[in-house]
Protein backbone atom coordinates (compact mmCIF):
# COMPACT_ATOMS: atom_id res chain seq x y z
CA UNK A 1 0.00 0.00 0.00
CA UNK A 2 1.17 3.51 -0.77
CA UNK A 3 1.66 5.27 2.56
CA UNK A 4 0.70 8.67 1.09
CA UNK A 5 -2.49 7.90 -0.77
CA UNK A 6 -3.56 4.55 0.66
CA UNK A 7 -3.71 2.83 -2.72
CA UNK A 8 -3.59 -0.93 -2.40
CA UNK A 9 -1.23 -2.64 -4.80
CA UNK A 10 -1.14 -6.12 -6.27
CA UNK A 11 -4.54 -6.55 -7.89
CA UNK A 12 -3.31 -9.71 -9.60
CA UNK A 13 -5.61 -9.34 -12.58
CA UNK A 14 -4.84 -11.98 -15.22
CA UNK A 15 -3.50 -9.38 -17.65
CA UNK A 16 -1.31 -8.08 -14.88
CA UNK A 17 -0.43 -11.25 -13.02
CA UNK A 18 2.10 -11.23 -10.23
CA UNK A 19 5.40 -12.56 -11.50
CA UNK A 20 5.90 -16.12 -10.24
CA UNK A 21 7.30 -19.30 -11.74
CA UNK A 22 5.39 -20.53 -14.76
CA UNK A 23 3.13 -17.48 -15.03
CA UNK A 24 3.30 -15.27 -18.09
CA UNK A 25 3.28 -11.60 -17.18
CA UNK A 26 4.78 -8.32 -18.21
CA UNK A 27 5.05 -7.41 -14.57
CA UNK A 28 8.46 -8.97 -14.16
CA UNK A 29 10.45 -5.74 -14.25
CA UNK A 30 9.39 -2.17 -13.73
CA UNK A 31 10.38 -0.88 -17.17
CA UNK A 32 8.44 -3.55 -19.02
CA UNK A 33 5.53 -3.06 -16.65
CA UNK A 34 5.35 0.68 -17.36
CA UNK A 35 5.74 0.09 -21.07
CA UNK A 36 2.83 -2.37 -21.02
CA UNK A 37 0.65 0.09 -19.13
CA UNK A 38 1.39 2.78 -21.73
CA UNK A 39 0.51 0.39 -24.55
CA UNK A 40 -2.68 -0.58 -22.76
CA UNK A 41 -3.76 3.04 -22.44
CA UNK A 42 -3.07 3.63 -26.14
CA UNK A 43 -5.02 0.61 -27.34
CA UNK A 44 -7.90 1.12 -24.88
CA UNK A 45 -8.28 4.72 -26.02
CA UNK A 46 -8.79 3.59 -29.60
CA UNK A 47 -11.90 1.80 -28.38
CA UNK A 48 -13.03 4.22 -25.69
CA UNK A 49 -13.14 7.10 -28.14
CA UNK A 50 -16.14 5.34 -29.69
CA UNK A 51 -17.97 5.88 -26.40
CA UNK A 52 -16.69 9.42 -25.84
CA UNK A 53 -14.27 8.46 -23.09
CA UNK A 54 -10.57 8.61 -22.43
CA UNK A 55 -8.20 6.58 -20.26
CA UNK A 56 -4.95 7.70 -18.67
CA UNK A 57 -2.44 6.13 -16.35
CA UNK A 58 -2.54 7.21 -12.72
CA UNK A 59 0.68 6.85 -10.74
CA UNK A 60 1.47 3.53 -12.40
CA UNK A 61 -0.97 1.82 -10.03
CA UNK A 62 -4.42 2.60 -11.45
CA UNK A 63 -6.08 4.26 -14.42
CA UNK A 64 -8.31 7.32 -14.71
CA UNK A 65 -11.32 7.04 -16.96
CA UNK A 66 -12.97 10.29 -18.02
CA UNK A 67 -15.90 11.26 -20.20
CA UNK A 68 -15.94 14.26 -22.50
CA UNK A 69 -17.99 16.13 -19.92
CA UNK A 70 -15.41 15.52 -17.26
CA UNK A 71 -16.97 12.74 -15.26
CA UNK A 72 -13.97 10.80 -13.96
CA UNK A 73 -13.49 7.55 -12.11
CA UNK A 74 -10.45 5.58 -11.06
CA UNK A 75 -10.23 2.03 -12.33
CA UNK A 76 -7.95 -0.66 -11.04
CA UNK A 77 -7.69 -3.08 -13.93
CA UNK A 78 -9.15 -3.97 -17.31
CA UNK A 79 -12.18 -5.80 -15.93
CA UNK A 80 -12.98 -2.83 -13.74
CA UNK A 81 -12.42 -0.57 -16.78
CA UNK A 82 -15.31 -1.98 -18.79
CA UNK A 83 -17.84 -2.04 -15.95
CA UNK A 84 -16.94 1.57 -15.12
CA UNK A 85 -17.03 2.59 -18.78
CA UNK A 86 -20.55 1.21 -19.10
CA UNK A 87 -21.60 3.02 -15.95
CA UNK A 88 -20.10 6.38 -16.97
CA UNK A 89 -21.31 6.28 -20.57
CA UNK A 90 -24.66 4.66 -19.86
CA UNK A 91 -24.00 2.40 -22.86
CA UNK A 92 -23.15 -1.24 -23.32
CA UNK A 93 -19.48 -1.54 -24.29
CA UNK A 94 -19.85 -4.57 -26.52
CA UNK A 95 -16.84 -5.82 -28.51
CA UNK A 96 -19.22 -7.73 -30.79
CA UNK A 97 -21.17 -4.58 -31.73
CA UNK A 98 -20.94 -4.22 -35.56
CA UNK A 99 -20.94 -0.41 -35.29
CA UNK A 100 -17.88 -0.48 -33.02
CA UNK A 101 -16.08 -3.01 -35.22
CA UNK A 102 -16.75 -1.02 -38.41
CA UNK A 103 -15.30 2.02 -36.75
CA UNK A 104 -12.26 0.16 -35.53
CA UNK A 105 -11.74 -1.35 -38.99
CA UNK A 106 -11.97 2.09 -40.60
CA UNK A 107 -9.45 3.50 -38.14
CA UNK A 108 -7.06 0.59 -38.77
CA UNK A 109 -6.90 1.05 -42.55
CA UNK B 1 4.97 -25.97 8.09
CA UNK B 2 5.94 -29.28 6.56
CA UNK B 3 7.98 -29.33 3.39
CA UNK B 4 5.36 -31.66 1.95
CA UNK B 5 2.83 -28.84 1.77
CA UNK B 6 2.83 -27.28 -1.67
CA UNK B 7 2.96 -23.52 -2.12
CA UNK B 8 -0.38 -23.69 -3.91
CA UNK B 9 -2.61 -26.58 -2.97
CA UNK B 10 -4.55 -27.76 -6.03
CA UNK B 11 -8.31 -27.88 -5.62
CA UNK B 12 -10.34 -30.34 -7.66
CA UNK B 13 -14.03 -29.67 -8.04
CA UNK B 14 -16.18 -32.77 -8.47
CA UNK B 15 -19.56 -31.92 -9.84
CA UNK B 16 -22.30 -33.70 -11.75
CA UNK B 17 -26.04 -33.96 -11.77
CA UNK B 18 -28.10 -35.57 -9.00
CA UNK B 19 -27.45 -39.28 -8.87
CA UNK B 20 -24.69 -39.18 -11.46
CA UNK B 21 -22.19 -40.92 -9.22
CA UNK B 22 -20.08 -38.14 -7.68
CA UNK B 23 -19.85 -39.75 -4.26
CA UNK B 24 -19.16 -43.19 -5.70
CA UNK B 25 -16.36 -41.74 -7.79
CA UNK B 26 -14.91 -39.87 -4.84
CA UNK B 27 -15.15 -43.00 -2.72
CA UNK B 28 -13.19 -44.90 -5.33
CA UNK B 29 -10.61 -42.18 -5.75
CA UNK B 30 -10.01 -41.83 -2.04
CA UNK B 31 -9.51 -45.57 -1.68
CA UNK B 32 -6.44 -45.21 -3.85
CA UNK B 33 -3.33 -45.01 -1.63
CA UNK B 34 -1.86 -42.41 -4.00
CA UNK B 35 -4.60 -40.00 -2.92
CA UNK B 36 -4.31 -40.55 0.81
CA UNK B 37 -3.14 -36.98 1.24
CA UNK B 38 -6.36 -35.46 -0.10
CA UNK B 39 -8.65 -33.34 2.06
CA UNK B 40 -12.32 -33.45 1.14
CA UNK B 41 -15.14 -30.92 1.37
CA UNK B 42 -18.61 -32.27 0.72
CA UNK B 43 -21.58 -30.05 0.09
CA UNK B 44 -25.01 -31.53 0.52
CA UNK B 45 -28.39 -30.04 0.03
CA UNK B 46 -30.78 -31.25 2.65
CA UNK B 47 -31.49 -31.62 6.31
CA UNK B 48 -29.34 -34.64 6.91
CA UNK B 49 -25.95 -34.98 5.28
CA UNK B 50 -25.35 -38.48 4.07
CA UNK B 51 -22.59 -38.38 1.53
CA UNK B 52 -19.80 -38.17 4.07
CA UNK B 53 -21.04 -41.40 5.62
CA UNK B 54 -21.13 -43.03 2.20
CA UNK B 55 -17.54 -42.01 1.72
CA UNK B 56 -16.60 -44.08 4.75
CA UNK B 57 -13.75 -41.76 5.48
CA UNK B 58 -14.64 -39.61 8.40
CA UNK B 59 -11.56 -37.87 9.66
CA UNK B 60 -10.60 -34.33 10.47
CA UNK B 61 -9.79 -33.68 6.84
CA UNK B 62 -13.32 -34.48 5.69
CA UNK B 63 -15.68 -31.54 6.11
CA UNK B 64 -19.40 -31.50 5.41
CA UNK B 65 -21.13 -28.30 4.36
CA UNK B 66 -24.83 -28.94 4.58
CA UNK B 67 -26.65 -25.71 5.18
CA UNK B 68 -27.51 -25.17 1.56
CA UNK B 69 -26.26 -25.42 -1.95
CA UNK B 70 -22.67 -24.37 -2.37
CA UNK B 71 -23.30 -22.23 -5.41
CA UNK B 72 -25.83 -19.88 -3.91
CA UNK B 73 -26.15 -19.84 -0.15
CA UNK B 74 -22.98 -20.92 1.54
CA UNK B 75 -20.05 -19.48 -0.34
CA UNK B 76 -18.90 -17.77 2.85
CA UNK B 77 -19.04 -21.09 4.61
CA UNK B 78 -17.00 -22.65 1.84
CA UNK B 79 -14.18 -20.14 2.15
CA UNK B 80 -14.31 -20.39 5.96
CA UNK B 81 -14.05 -24.18 5.75
CA UNK B 82 -11.06 -24.07 3.40
CA UNK B 83 -9.35 -21.42 5.47
CA UNK B 84 -9.93 -23.51 8.56
CA UNK B 85 -8.41 -26.59 6.92
CA UNK B 86 -5.47 -24.46 5.80
CA UNK B 87 -4.76 -22.99 9.22
CA UNK B 88 -5.16 -26.33 11.00
CA UNK B 89 -2.74 -27.87 8.54
CA UNK B 90 -0.28 -25.03 9.09
CA UNK B 91 -0.49 -25.52 12.88
CA UNK B 92 0.01 -29.25 12.47
CA UNK B 93 -3.36 -30.08 14.03
CA UNK B 94 -4.38 -32.28 11.13
CA UNK B 95 -2.29 -34.53 8.90
CA UNK B 96 -0.88 -32.50 6.04
CA UNK B 97 -2.82 -32.71 2.82
CA UNK B 98 -1.41 -31.91 -0.60
CA UNK B 99 -4.66 -31.55 -2.48
CA UNK B 100 -8.26 -30.69 -1.79
CA UNK B 101 -11.34 -32.17 -3.43
CA UNK B 102 -14.70 -30.42 -3.24
CA UNK B 103 -17.85 -32.37 -4.04
CA UNK B 104 -20.73 -30.08 -4.93
CA UNK B 105 -24.44 -30.78 -4.78
CA UNK B 106 -26.01 -32.18 -7.91
CA UNK B 107 -27.73 -28.92 -8.73
CA UNK B 108 -24.76 -26.62 -8.16
CA UNK B 109 -23.43 -24.21 -10.70
CA UNK B 110 -19.66 -24.78 -10.44
CA UNK B 111 -18.76 -21.23 -11.39
CA UNK B 112 -19.31 -19.46 -8.02
CA UNK B 113 -17.08 -22.02 -6.34
CA UNK B 114 -14.31 -21.27 -8.80
CA UNK B 115 -14.77 -17.57 -8.17
CA UNK B 116 -14.51 -18.06 -4.43
CA UNK B 117 -11.16 -19.79 -4.84
CA UNK B 118 -9.92 -17.16 -7.21
CA UNK B 119 -11.04 -14.04 -5.40
CA UNK B 120 -10.92 -14.81 -1.68
CA UNK B 121 -7.93 -12.85 -0.34
CA UNK B 122 -6.39 -15.67 1.70
CA UNK B 123 -7.35 -18.63 -0.44
CA UNK B 124 -5.95 -17.21 -3.64
CA UNK B 125 -2.47 -17.16 -2.12
CA UNK B 126 -2.55 -20.77 -0.94
CA UNK B 127 -4.85 -22.68 -3.26
CA UNK B 128 -5.23 -22.91 -6.98
CA UNK B 129 -7.84 -24.51 -9.13
CA UNK B 130 -6.73 -27.92 -10.31
CA UNK B 131 -9.50 -29.13 -12.54
CA UNK B 132 -13.24 -29.51 -12.74
CA UNK B 133 -14.38 -33.14 -12.94
CA UNK B 134 -17.96 -33.72 -13.99
CA UNK B 135 -19.68 -37.07 -13.65
CA UNK B 136 -22.30 -37.95 -16.25
CA UNK B 137 -24.57 -40.92 -15.89
CA UNK B 138 -24.56 -43.17 -18.98
CA UNK B 139 -28.11 -44.38 -18.30
CA UNK B 140 -29.80 -41.02 -17.78
CA UNK B 141 -27.16 -38.56 -18.99
CA UNK B 142 -28.60 -37.74 -22.43
CA UNK B 143 -32.04 -37.05 -20.97
CA UNK B 144 -30.58 -34.95 -18.17
CA UNK B 145 -28.54 -32.88 -20.61
CA UNK B 146 -31.73 -32.25 -22.58
CA UNK B 147 -33.92 -31.35 -19.65
CA UNK B 148 -31.76 -29.71 -17.01
CA UNK B 149 -29.66 -26.65 -17.79
CA UNK B 150 -27.67 -27.28 -14.60
CA UNK B 151 -26.52 -30.60 -16.03
CA UNK B 152 -25.59 -29.02 -19.36
CA UNK B 153 -23.51 -26.35 -17.71
CA UNK B 154 -21.72 -28.81 -15.45
CA UNK B 155 -20.69 -30.83 -18.51
CA UNK B 156 -19.72 -27.79 -20.56
CA UNK B 157 -17.50 -26.39 -17.84
CA UNK B 158 -15.60 -29.63 -17.14
CA UNK B 159 -11.91 -30.28 -17.71
CA UNK B 160 -12.54 -33.98 -17.31
CA UNK B 161 -15.76 -35.86 -17.89
CA UNK B 162 -16.29 -39.13 -16.08
CA UNK B 163 -18.98 -41.33 -17.61
CA UNK B 164 -20.50 -43.42 -14.84
CA UNK B 165 -22.75 -46.49 -14.95
CA UNK B 166 -21.55 -47.42 -18.42
CA UNK B 167 -21.46 -51.04 -17.26
CA UNK B 168 -25.23 -51.10 -16.76
CA UNK B 169 -26.23 -48.89 -19.70
CA UNK B 170 -27.13 -50.08 -23.18
CA UNK B 171 -24.19 -49.66 -25.61
CA UNK B 172 -26.34 -47.37 -27.78
CA UNK B 173 -27.02 -45.09 -24.83
CA UNK B 174 -23.31 -44.88 -24.06
CA UNK B 175 -22.47 -44.00 -27.67
CA UNK B 176 -25.22 -41.41 -27.79
CA UNK B 177 -23.92 -39.84 -24.61
CA UNK B 178 -20.33 -39.81 -25.84
CA UNK B 179 -21.39 -38.08 -29.07
CA UNK B 180 -23.31 -35.51 -27.12
CA UNK B 181 -20.44 -34.85 -24.70
CA UNK B 182 -17.88 -34.57 -27.49
CA UNK B 183 -20.06 -32.03 -29.24
CA UNK B 184 -20.78 -30.09 -26.09
CA UNK B 185 -17.27 -29.99 -24.69
CA UNK B 186 -14.67 -31.23 -27.19
CA UNK B 187 -11.97 -29.94 -24.90
CA UNK B 188 -12.59 -32.24 -21.96
CA UNK B 189 -11.01 -35.65 -21.70
CA UNK B 190 -13.55 -38.43 -21.18
CA UNK B 191 -12.95 -41.45 -18.97
CA UNK B 192 -15.20 -44.28 -17.80
CA UNK B 193 -15.54 -44.83 -14.08
CA UNK B 194 -16.27 -48.51 -14.71
CA UNK B 195 -12.86 -48.99 -16.28
CA UNK B 196 -10.54 -51.00 -14.12
CA UNK B 197 -7.70 -48.86 -15.37
CA UNK B 198 -9.15 -45.60 -14.04
CA UNK B 199 -6.09 -43.71 -12.91
CA UNK B 200 -7.13 -41.92 -9.75
CA UNK B 201 -3.89 -39.98 -9.46
CA UNK B 202 -4.06 -38.71 -13.05
CA UNK B 203 -7.72 -37.80 -12.74
CA UNK B 204 -7.38 -35.78 -9.60
CA UNK B 205 -3.94 -34.31 -9.97
CA UNK B 206 -2.73 -31.30 -11.88
CA UNK B 207 -4.73 -28.98 -14.06
CA UNK B 208 -5.06 -28.52 -17.77
CA UNK B 209 -2.23 -26.04 -18.01
CA UNK B 210 -0.55 -26.22 -14.62
CA UNK B 211 3.04 -25.21 -14.68
CA UNK B 212 3.18 -25.36 -18.44
CA UNK B 213 4.43 -28.91 -18.28
CA UNK B 214 1.44 -30.81 -19.52
CA UNK B 215 1.92 -30.13 -23.17
CA UNK B 216 0.58 -33.56 -24.16
CA UNK B 217 -2.66 -32.89 -22.34
CA UNK B 218 -2.99 -29.48 -23.91
CA UNK B 219 -2.21 -30.90 -27.29
CA UNK B 220 -4.94 -33.50 -26.91
CA UNK B 221 -7.35 -30.79 -25.85
CA UNK B 222 -6.83 -28.82 -29.02
CA UNK B 223 -6.51 -31.84 -31.29
CA UNK B 224 -9.99 -32.89 -30.30
CA UNK B 225 -11.32 -29.43 -30.84
CA UNK B 226 -9.63 -29.22 -34.23
CA UNK B 227 -10.95 -32.61 -35.22
CA UNK B 228 -14.45 -31.54 -34.35
CA UNK B 229 -14.23 -28.32 -36.29
CA UNK B 230 -11.84 -28.70 -39.16
CA UNK B 231 -8.26 -27.57 -39.02
CA UNK B 232 -8.98 -23.90 -39.42
CA UNK B 233 -12.50 -24.28 -38.26
CA UNK B 234 -14.03 -23.29 -41.57
CA UNK B 235 -15.96 -26.49 -42.06
CA UNK B 236 -19.45 -27.46 -41.00
CA UNK B 237 -20.66 -26.82 -37.49
CA UNK B 238 -21.47 -30.22 -36.02
CA UNK B 239 -21.82 -28.81 -32.56
CA UNK B 240 -25.23 -27.42 -32.97
CA UNK B 241 -27.80 -29.29 -31.00
CA UNK B 242 -30.98 -28.74 -29.09
CA UNK B 243 -29.51 -26.21 -26.73
CA UNK B 244 -27.69 -23.14 -27.96
CA UNK B 245 -24.44 -24.17 -26.28
CA UNK B 246 -21.76 -24.98 -28.82
CA UNK B 247 -18.00 -25.17 -29.09
CA UNK B 248 -15.62 -23.96 -31.74
CA UNK B 249 -11.94 -23.30 -32.25
CA UNK B 250 -10.39 -20.18 -33.74
CA UNK B 251 -6.93 -20.55 -35.26
CA UNK B 252 -4.76 -17.52 -35.94
CA UNK B 253 -1.64 -17.68 -38.06
CA UNK B 254 -0.28 -14.26 -37.13
CA UNK B 255 1.27 -13.67 -33.68
CA UNK B 256 -1.15 -12.11 -31.25
CA UNK B 257 -0.61 -8.81 -29.53
CA UNK B 258 -0.92 -9.46 -25.80
CA UNK B 259 -2.13 -5.97 -24.93
CA UNK B 260 -4.90 -5.93 -27.53
CA UNK B 261 -5.88 -9.50 -26.67
CA UNK B 262 -6.20 -8.64 -22.98
CA UNK B 263 -8.37 -5.64 -23.75
CA UNK B 264 -10.52 -7.67 -26.14
CA UNK B 265 -11.06 -10.64 -23.83
CA UNK B 266 -11.81 -8.54 -20.74
CA UNK B 267 -14.29 -6.49 -22.77
CA UNK B 268 -15.90 -9.65 -24.18
CA UNK B 269 -16.18 -11.32 -20.78
CA UNK B 270 -17.49 -8.16 -19.15
CA UNK B 271 -20.40 -8.03 -21.60
CA UNK B 272 -20.87 -11.70 -22.46
CA UNK B 273 -19.26 -13.57 -19.55
CA UNK B 274 -22.47 -15.44 -18.78
CA UNK B 275 -22.50 -16.75 -22.36
CA UNK B 276 -18.83 -17.70 -22.56
CA UNK B 277 -18.83 -20.92 -20.56
CA UNK B 278 -15.23 -21.73 -21.36
CA UNK B 279 -12.38 -20.14 -23.21
CA UNK B 280 -9.08 -21.91 -23.45
CA UNK B 281 -6.23 -20.96 -25.69
CA UNK B 282 -2.62 -21.55 -26.62
CA UNK B 283 -1.36 -18.20 -27.80
CA UNK B 284 1.53 -17.28 -30.03
CA UNK B 285 2.31 -13.89 -28.55
CA UNK B 286 4.48 -11.49 -30.48
CA UNK B 287 7.98 -11.36 -28.99
CA UNK B 288 7.57 -14.58 -27.00
CA UNK B 289 9.35 -17.78 -28.01
CA UNK B 290 7.20 -20.15 -25.93
CA UNK B 291 3.43 -20.43 -26.10
CA UNK B 292 1.22 -18.86 -23.45
CA UNK B 293 -1.89 -20.67 -22.26
CA UNK B 294 -5.01 -18.83 -21.09
CA UNK B 295 -7.91 -20.51 -19.40
CA UNK B 296 -11.19 -18.86 -18.47
CA UNK B 297 -14.58 -19.87 -17.10
CA UNK B 298 -17.28 -17.27 -17.63
CA UNK B 299 -16.12 -13.99 -16.05
CA UNK B 300 -13.09 -15.63 -14.49
CA UNK B 301 -9.71 -15.93 -16.22
CA UNK B 302 -6.81 -17.68 -14.56
CA UNK B 303 -3.29 -16.29 -14.56
CA UNK B 304 -1.80 -17.03 -17.99
CA UNK B 305 0.74 -19.84 -18.00
CA UNK B 306 4.02 -19.76 -19.85
CA UNK B 307 4.29 -23.19 -21.44
CA UNK B 308 7.65 -24.78 -22.04
CA UNK B 309 7.17 -25.70 -25.67
CA UNK B 310 4.65 -25.87 -28.48
CA UNK B 311 2.65 -29.03 -27.90
CA UNK B 312 2.69 -30.27 -31.50
CA UNK B 313 5.37 -28.05 -33.04
CA UNK B 314 2.66 -26.01 -34.73
CA UNK B 315 3.36 -22.45 -33.89
CA UNK B 316 0.07 -20.62 -34.09
CA UNK B 317 -2.61 -19.42 -31.74
CA UNK B 318 -5.56 -21.68 -31.10
CA UNK B 319 -8.46 -20.57 -28.96
CA UNK B 320 -11.38 -22.84 -28.11
CA UNK B 321 -14.66 -21.32 -27.00
CA UNK B 322 -17.65 -23.04 -25.48
CA UNK B 323 -20.43 -20.49 -25.72
CA UNK B 324 -24.12 -20.15 -25.21
CA UNK B 325 -25.97 -18.29 -27.93
CA UNK B 326 -22.97 -16.42 -29.38
CA UNK B 327 -22.05 -16.73 -33.02
CA UNK B 328 -18.61 -17.93 -33.97
CA UNK B 329 -18.30 -15.62 -36.96
CA UNK B 330 -19.06 -12.58 -34.83
CA UNK B 331 -16.42 -13.47 -32.24
CA UNK B 332 -13.88 -14.17 -34.96
CA UNK B 333 -14.57 -10.88 -36.69
CA UNK B 334 -14.36 -8.99 -33.41
CA UNK B 335 -11.01 -10.53 -32.50
CA UNK B 336 -9.63 -9.74 -35.96
CA UNK B 337 -10.70 -6.09 -35.67
CA UNK B 338 -9.07 -5.75 -32.26
CA UNK B 339 -5.85 -7.35 -33.43
CA UNK B 340 -5.63 -5.00 -36.43
CA UNK B 341 -6.29 -2.11 -34.08
CA UNK B 342 -3.06 -2.62 -32.24
CA UNK B 343 -0.94 -2.34 -35.36
CA UNK B 344 -2.60 0.92 -36.23
CA UNK B 345 -2.26 2.17 -32.65
CA UNK B 346 1.46 1.55 -32.70
CA UNK B 347 1.76 3.21 -36.07
CA UNK B 348 -0.12 6.23 -34.72
CA UNK B 349 2.11 6.41 -31.67
CA UNK B 350 5.30 6.16 -33.76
Amino acid sequence: MCALCGVLGGSDHWTDATARPGVFTRNADSLERRRERARRVTVANRILTHYGMRLSDWQGTAFMLSTLTGKTEMVENLTHLWTTAEKLSGRACDPLDPALLSRLDAASV
Amino acid sequence: MSDAIPQFTPVTLITGFLGSGKTTLLQRLLADPALADTAVLINEFGEVGLDHHLLERIDERTVLLQSGCLCCTIRGELSDAIRDLHSRRARGEIPPFRRLAIETTGLADPFPVLTTLHAEPVLKHHFRLGSVITTVDAVNGVAQLERFPESLKQAAIADRLVVTKSDIAAPNAVWALLGRLRALNPAASIVFSAAASLDAEALLSGSAFAGGTHSEAVSAWFAEAAEAHGHHGHTHDPNRHGSDIHAFAIVLDQPLDWTAFGIWLTMLLNRHGEAVLRVKGILDIGGEAAPVAVHGVQHLVHAPVHMQAWPDHERRSRIVFIVKGLERAVIERSLASFMALNGSAEAAAA
